[in-house]
């Protein structure tokens, strides 16, 4: 199946080449990194966590969002999703792929990454967090692969990989549990210490994986002539609207709780996230238009794709996903993180800008990210395509 | 068999390739054998025989960092009469005061790069910014 | 030399099983390879680590070092403080970095609100407000960054409470540091060489890439000195150090008597440094 990625049109050739581009800027900067060291970023003794970090998180999300297509299909044998499923596990494989190597790219001393599996220590969840990972992406690479080929053979997948299928739905779920635990855990850091954590990561996370996989749907019909049906795209958007709601209220909740119970160590992070944080006569708030524009585009997001229009325009339906997983993005992939950290445990307040070469490489791994994307689903595409021909 | 004449010497030529390395140092020499230097201050005696030192220096400071770091066991050995504390710049480097011509003659000529130097600082280091008080 | 060839058997035999498990087997098999060897004896009379404190004599629930600091001598005399600070930058080739992003500080000096945040500074005297505290690893009886290492790069010493670190093992993940919520550890950004001021030449560097703390002078222990800020400030009693187990050690005096706080103590990490304010 893989002499499916070798034959394309001029624009999947052009499109690889584009993102193999910012794939060697990603390189070239990782490069200059490894040998001067982290301190080519913007991360600081008080912000000790950045930009790679925080992509992780989101993409563990992303990753764990294939499950919402998984789910109904195997379980609840929704037959419209039969189609697009696969595409669920490939977009898995990638956002995996993704936080691995944004895990890699943030260690101080990556040539000594196998210390983890050198040294178990069940008593952190970074072990867990690397147990459930690499699990998860061994078996949507099985299921994905066993199961396509099955499809382009004409038959019925064997029945040992429901086995595989079945347990990759604990797993999607106990990777963003894993992934919020990493936060929850830790005594002093008040925006984190919080048991709606992994609960409000699932939640962005059904929202923001199937947002992606409409988009990529959407692109898939315009460019490779694969359409993956209205109906299932319906459907997609009503579990994505839920998701979203519930995210959106998980975060109301955190306000809650900060401001009614009016414990400053609980609103810190809140206040500097929304409104600026005043220390010393001086406020804090660079990242106040990012949280802004999450609420804003998150709402619009959960309007548009509630609209009638949504169900049956391409264009709408794209432009509410498309803000959703942007508005989720900033919530996760920003908000999240960096907040964490302000204050710092001396209630000092130091606030992170990455650097160039952070963003290069941050840009670079996503890239990476996309052509895997791209490759695994020009395979899948191509064995659709060759099933209705016969 | 099809194409003979190209599969038998491509698969010689193979074969050659591989074992590049063989070839070449049975044809040249890799270089004069290191000679690491004796400790300059002339001490005789070390915490054990050469030989074991040359084959095994490598597992016996990863266990005396281990007995040190992690066990709390930081006793100081004391062979023929000459203290040692366990340490490679405590120990070690206190004779073989010379890294350049002791470790890295045969570091280099071996091709490894050991991390020890990243943090252990040599006396040629340390004295660059010796402390004055 | 026959126990010699069968040490070499030995490992000849583990290292066939090899692979992943191979670590796990020469640790369990855990006796020291070389110690075994017979030439090796430990110097006579000479108490390892924790001579200081411990009047010869074990306590019962194993080893707690930890320290009170006297804030009143501090603030009569706060060149104190600073003397303490230097002592430790030497000790340990402590880089000074003139920006505060990579700033790496094991003892420094932090106003009573930044040090003390669940304490009320609301209409508090003078002193408190006016003087500089000493802030540290607290060497915590559980300690939330020795969780979170996925590595044991930094562990709990067994023999001395210590929380201390392997910079040998440290992935950098800074995992610890998201954990520590006494903000007592740091990272290097870069190689800390070049802002090294001068060297103990006793005692290594850091390498870019690992995190860094406290050791509550682990390595000068070992040599039955005092920890370099207690040395410093020796004679004024600004700075108590020993075995918080041991009920007849001096910190245990002080305790007994005075009225201390710790930092941050209902988050259960049991703090081994106590403040008297």
């Amino acid at each position: 199946m893989i002499e499916k990625t070798l034959k394309g049109k001029p624009a999947y050739w052009v499109w690889l080449a584009f993102l193999g581009m910012f794939m060697a800027v990603g390189a070239a900067c990782y490069v200059r990194q490894y040998n001067f060291g982290l301190g080519m970023t913007g991360m600081s003794r008080n912000v000790s966590w950045g930009l790679y970090i925080s992509q992780f998180t989101f993409l563990v999300g992303v990753a764990a969002g294939g499950v919402m297509l998984v789910l109904p299909y195997y379980i609840h044998n929704y037959k419209d999703f039969g189609r697009i499923t696969i595409l669920g596990e490939f977009l898995a494989i990638a956002a995996i792929v993704m936080c691995l190597l944004f895990i890699m790219a943030d260690l101080g001393q990556p040539m000594r990454a196998l210390n983890v599996v050198l040294h178990p220590s069940p008593h952190s969840m970074l072990f867990y967090d690397a147990i459930v990972l690499n699990g998860y992406l061994f078996l949507n690479i099985l299921c994905g692969w066993v199961i396509l080929t099955a499809e382009k053979k004409q038959v019925k997948p064997p029945k040992w990989i429901y086995f595989f299928v079945y347990l990759s739905i604990p797993f999607a779920v106990s990777i963003h549990t894993v992934t919020a635990m990493l936060y929850c855990g830790l005594p002093g850091r008040h925006f984190w210490l919080s048991a709606i954590i992994a609960p409000r990561f699932l939640a962005s996370a059904f929202a923001a994986g199937p947002a992606l996989i409409v988009i990529a749907c959407l692109v898939l019909k315009r460019v490779a002539g694969f359409d993956a049906g209205r109906k299932a795209m319906n459907k997609l958007v009503t579990i994505i609207i839920y998701a979203a709601l519930l995210n959106m209220f998980f975060v109301g909740l955190e306000f809650f709780v900060g401001y009614y119970s009016n414990i400053p160590g609980h609103k810190h992070a809140l206040q500097y996230l929304f409104f600026g944080l005043e220390h010393h006569g001086h406020v804090y708030n660079n990242l106040v238009p990012f949280m802004w524009a999450f609420v804003i585009l998150a709402f619009g997001a959960i309007a548009t794709l509630a609209t009638p229009a949504a169900k049956k325009n391409d264009f709408v339906l794209g432009l509410g996903c498309v803000a959703l997983f942007v508005a989720f993005w900033l919530d996760k992939g920003i908000g999240f993180v960096l907040a964490g950290f302000v204050p710092n445990p001396l209630h000092e307040i130091t606030e992170y800008v990455p650097t160039m070469n952070e963003l290069g490489i941050t840009i670079g791994v996503w890239a990476t990210g996309f052509f895997v994307v791209t490759v695994l689903y020009k395979i899948a595409i191509g064995v659709e395509h060759e099933v209705e021909e016969c | 068999m099809y194409n003979k004449g190209t599969i038998i010497p491509g698969l010689m030529l193979f074969v050659l390739f591989v074992t590049f390395p063989i070839w070449f140092n049975v044809f040249t020499t890799a270089g004069e054998l290191p000679k690491p230097e004796s400790p300059p201050g002339g001490e005789k005696h070390c915490i054990a025989s050469a030989e074991y030192m040359r084959a095994n220096h490598m597992q016996l400071l990863n266990e005396w960092r281990d007995n040190v770091l992690r066990d709390g066991n930081r006793e100081i050995l004391e062979i023929d009469g000459v203290k040692y504390p366990k340490g490679l710049q405590l120990a070690c480097l206190k004779c073989h005061s010379r890294k350049e011509k002791f470790c890295d003659s045969c570091h280099t000529y071996a091709a490894v790069q050991p991390y020890c130097w990243d943090c252990h600082l040599t006396p040629k280091e340390a004295g660059s910014k010796e402390a004055t008080h | 030399m026959d126990k010699q060839r069968r040490k070499f058997l030995k490992i000849a035999g583990a290292s066939v099983i090899a692979g992943i498990g191979a670590p796990a087997i020469i640790k369990l098999s855990g006796t020291s390879a070389h110690a075994s060897g017979g030439r090796v004896v430990p110097a006579a009379g000479h108490a390892p680590a924790v001579a200081h404190g411990a009047h010869g004599e074990e306590a019962p629930k194993g080893v707690r070092l930890g320290m009170v600091i006297d804030m009143r001598k501090f603030a009569d005399k706060p060149e104190l403080l600073d003397g303490a600070i230097s002592a430790c930058i030497d000790a340990h080739n402590i880089p000074q970095y003139p920006d505060k992003k990579n700033e790496i500080k094991w003892l420094w000096k932090a106003p009573f609100e930044s040090v003390f945040t669940d304490q009320s500074a609301y209409h508090s005297s003078k002193r408190i407000t006016e003087t500089d505290f000493a802030v540290l690893c607290n060497h915590c009886d559980d300690p939330p960054c020795v969780r979170a290492c996925p590595t044991q790069a930094t562990f709990k010493s067994p023999t001395t409470g210590i929380v201390a670190m392997d910079f040998h093992r440290c992935i950098g993940c800074r995992f610890c540091m998201a954990a520590c919520p006494y903000g007592a550890r740091s990272f290097n950004w870069q190689d800390p060489r070049p802002y090294i001021k001068k060297y103990n030449k006793n005692f290594p560097s850091r390498m870019k890439g690992v995190v860094e703390k406290c050791n509550f002078c682990a390595e000068r222990l070992a040599l039955g000195q005092e920890p370099a800020c207690v040395e410093s400030c020796k004679g004024t009693g600004a700075i108590t150090f020993g075995d918080l187990n041991d009920a007849k050690s001096e910190v245990r005096a002080i305790l007994d008597k005075e009225f201390t706080i710790q930092r941050k103590p209902t988050l259960g990490t049991k703090p081994s440094v106590f403040y008297i304010v």
